[in-house]
């Protein structure tokens, strides 16, 4: 089972799910919604290169859920937390869908011990001035197999057969769910008082998008890159809002080419 | 007993089984405003009534549904409050964790309590899973915010000397001090719902009534519970005042006429559950390993999950939407024939039971229509409520906790 690669360490939050293989350059990844595990494959295959690092974020998977925590702030600040009790510099933050608006969040606020930026198909921010424009598709009004529909371009292969899981890999997926629900479910999928604070993330980015996103569409995706002081919009063939997942190979490079690009600081 | 007259105000003529939610999505273009006018003007008439016939009033709230029309407990108590005189008024109740502002809550129900002259019962309920949706209510934490909720509106309706301010998790107050404040000293009653038996204990603590809704056999499992707790915290065995069963209510001169008004009342259950399934289960809604048990069953197309079917007294479940009347009367959900047959039928739950002090009767629901609920609720009131009324105690053990 891939999760005998996490462990279990006591932070000030509480017990924290933890991913942290390979050496060489740090990376800092952030999962989305769908929790750590989906990301492991993509982990995995980075790690061969650096040193990956990767957390359930509070309330994800097996990482305990602080009693005061419910605000996309809160992860920021506890990821902030993490790089300094690691000691990690010159990071590579990864943030994917949900995890990429916590990579913003964190970025926003310090980019001490950052050198670069990857989101992919990343929410948080709002652009529409029209207030009834939907940006970010309502996970939470659509019926399942349109949502799967819109997030994968072969849902089949990635839909889990319920019936044959584990209690943990249920209550797994029971905790995501309630976890990003808890920080995501209104304001929307977004921080209203976010955009402003864009110009802060003074470091060279990707904004990475699967070009079939069916959650958040490209052009969002592109106008996020536009936001961004130093940012670069590059699609994903084959893949809707999981590329990571979808297109583990393709994403992988994509990463470690920008990583290794001239000019990291 | 005491006896409450129910009805969800229901705009039965938009319901049609081709639409997959009768709540949350169905346009509103489906309502036609003139119609909705007259309904409320019936259902509004057939309260009334209740006021000349000894039976007191209840009412609830949902939203974006064209299963219930009232959209406020508190607006259709306001003009009831004026146009009756004598019975009792119950909302049952207010969603209080789907309300983003608990302090304006508390005004309305002082000004319901005063409008009545003191007749006010006032109800709190945490509110269906869906309701989330239109309450863009955070489903996650909704019971911590409903405790917090209820605690600033108490102490709103119960504090006279001087405004206080409230910084708590989820409100935030500057200057509370609401005019005007209830005629009911130190407020109206209080009443809770629950369908399962967990919260019965808390409801014992707060000293409110607990109602229980088509629950059935259910109900002695959540009535226990309240009673254990009262005991446990010395007040002894709770009065029946404060136990309630909500069932439905159809009586006729003849048994075939009662079923035919009970089946038509009965579009209630038959609706309550056409939904989308995604309203049914917003995260957090149920404790976490209730919602990984919930995803594994998803994918047995037989099975029934518990808040759409009915016991039956075999122990075995059938689901709402195919259960006939002889089942619904079998499971305690339904009261049905004539009037001697309905009398019987609650006294031999009152005693299943335990006993219980307040009949919520759903005399009215569906498409019955204003002819047969006129006679249904009139008939009940001459040959029943005064059978119910007079109902002795019963001597009741409860079984060891």
């Amino acid at each position: 089972m891939a999760d005998t690669k996490t462990v279990l360490i006591p932070t000030r939050h509480g017990e924290i799910e933890l991913y942290d293989e390979g050496g060489g350059p740090p990376l800092l990844f952030l999962h989305c919604g769908e929790g750590l595990r989906a990301s492991l494959p993509l982990l995995d295959r980075l790690a061969r290169g650096r040193r990956v690092v990767a957390a359930s974020h509070p309330g994800f998977g097996r990482s305990a859920l602080p009693p005061h925590f419910g605000r996309i702030d809160d992860l920021a600040y506890f990821y902030l937390d993490l790089l300094a009790v690691l000691d990690l510099r010159d990071v590579l933050l990864v943030g994917a869908s949900f995890g990429g608006w916590i990579a913003i969040e964190i970025a926003v606020r310090s980019t001490d011990r950052l050198a670069r930026m990857v989101v992919a198909d990343a929410v948080g921010v709002r652009f529409a001035a029209d207030e009834t424009e939907v940006e970010i598709a309502d996970i939470y009004d659509l019926p399942q197999a349109v949502l799967e529909q819109r997030s994968f371009v072969h849902p089949m292969r990635w839909r889990p057969d319920f019936s044959l899981l584990s209690d943990d890999a249920l209550m797994t997926i029971a905790r995501n769910r309630e976890a990003l629900c808890l920080y995501a479910w209104a304001p929307y999928m977004h921080n209203p008082g976010l955009r402003p604070w864009l110009h802060r993330i003074a470091l060279p980015a990707l904004v990475l998008w699967g070009e079939s996103d069916g959650i958040v569409s490209p052009d969002y995706g592109r106008a996020l890159a536009a936001a961004l002081p130093d940012a670069r919009f590059l699609l994903v063939e084959g893949a809707a809002h999981y590329p990571h997942i979808e297109q583990t190979e393709r994403f992988a490079s994509l990463v470690e080419a920008f990583a290794t690009e001239e000019g990291t600081r | 007993m005491r006896v409450w007259q129910f009805s969800e105000q229901p705009y039965y003529p938009a319901w049609d089984e081709r639409h997959e939610s009768l709540r949350n999505t169905l346009p509103n273009s489906e309502l036609d405003p003139a119609v909705a006018s007259q309904l409320y003007a019936r259902y509004t008439d057939e309260w009334e009534l209740c006021d000349t016939l000894g039976i007191n009033i209840m009412v609830n709230e949902h939203h974006s549904a064209a299963t219930c029309l009232t959209a406020c407990c508190h607006l259709t108590l306001a003009i009831l409050a004026r146009t009756t005189k004598r019975v009792r008024l119950l909302s049952l109740g207010t969603p209080l964790a789907n309300r983003r502002d608990p302090v304006r809550v508390a005004e309305e129900i002082a000004m319901v309590d005063c409008y009545s002259g003191g007749r006010y019962e006032v109800g709190f309920v945490r509110g269906g899973p869906f309701e989330v949706w239109p309450a863009n209510s955070q489903p996650v934490g909704q019971v911590r915010r409903f405790d917090e909720a209820y605690r600033l509106v108490m102490k709103a309706l119960t504090t006279h000397d001087r405004p206080f301010s409230w910084q708590g998790r989820y409100y935030h107050e500057r200057l509370v001090n609401i005019w005007p404040r209830p005629v009911q000293q130190p407020h109206p009653p209080l009443w809770f719902v629950s369908i399962g038996p967990g919260p019965g204990a808390w409801i014992a603590e707060q000293g409110g009534t607990v109602g229980t809704f088509l629950t059935g056999r259910d109900s002695k499992l959540l009535f226990d519970t309240y009673r254990r707790r009262s005991i446990a915290l010395g007040r002894g065995m709770p009065a029946p005042e404060k136990l309630a069963y909500m069932g439905i209510v159809a009586v006729a001169e003849t048994e075939a006429r009662a079923k035919e008004r009970a089946h038509a009342i009965a579009g209630y259950i038959r609706t309550a559950p056409q939904l989308a399934p995604r309203f049914l289960s917003p995260p957090g809604y149920v404790p976490t390993r209730a919602a990984a048990q919930a995803i594994q069953m998803s994918t047995d197309p037989n099975y029934v999950p518990a808040y759409a079917s009915v016991v039956m007294r075999d122990g075995s479940r059938v689901h709402q939407r195919a259960a006939t009347i002889d089942q619904l009367i079998d499971a305690h959900v339904v009261f049905a024939g004539t009037p001697e047959q309905v009398y019987h039928q609650i006294k031999d739950y009152h005693a299943y039971v335990g006993g219980f002090g307040n009949l919520l009767m759903m005399g009215h629901g569906g498409a019955l229509g204003h002819v047969d609920t006129v006679q249904n609720l009139t008939l009940f009131s001459r040959e029943v409520l005064p059978r119910l009324q007079d109902l002795p105690p019963i001597t009741y053990e409860l079984p060891p906790g």
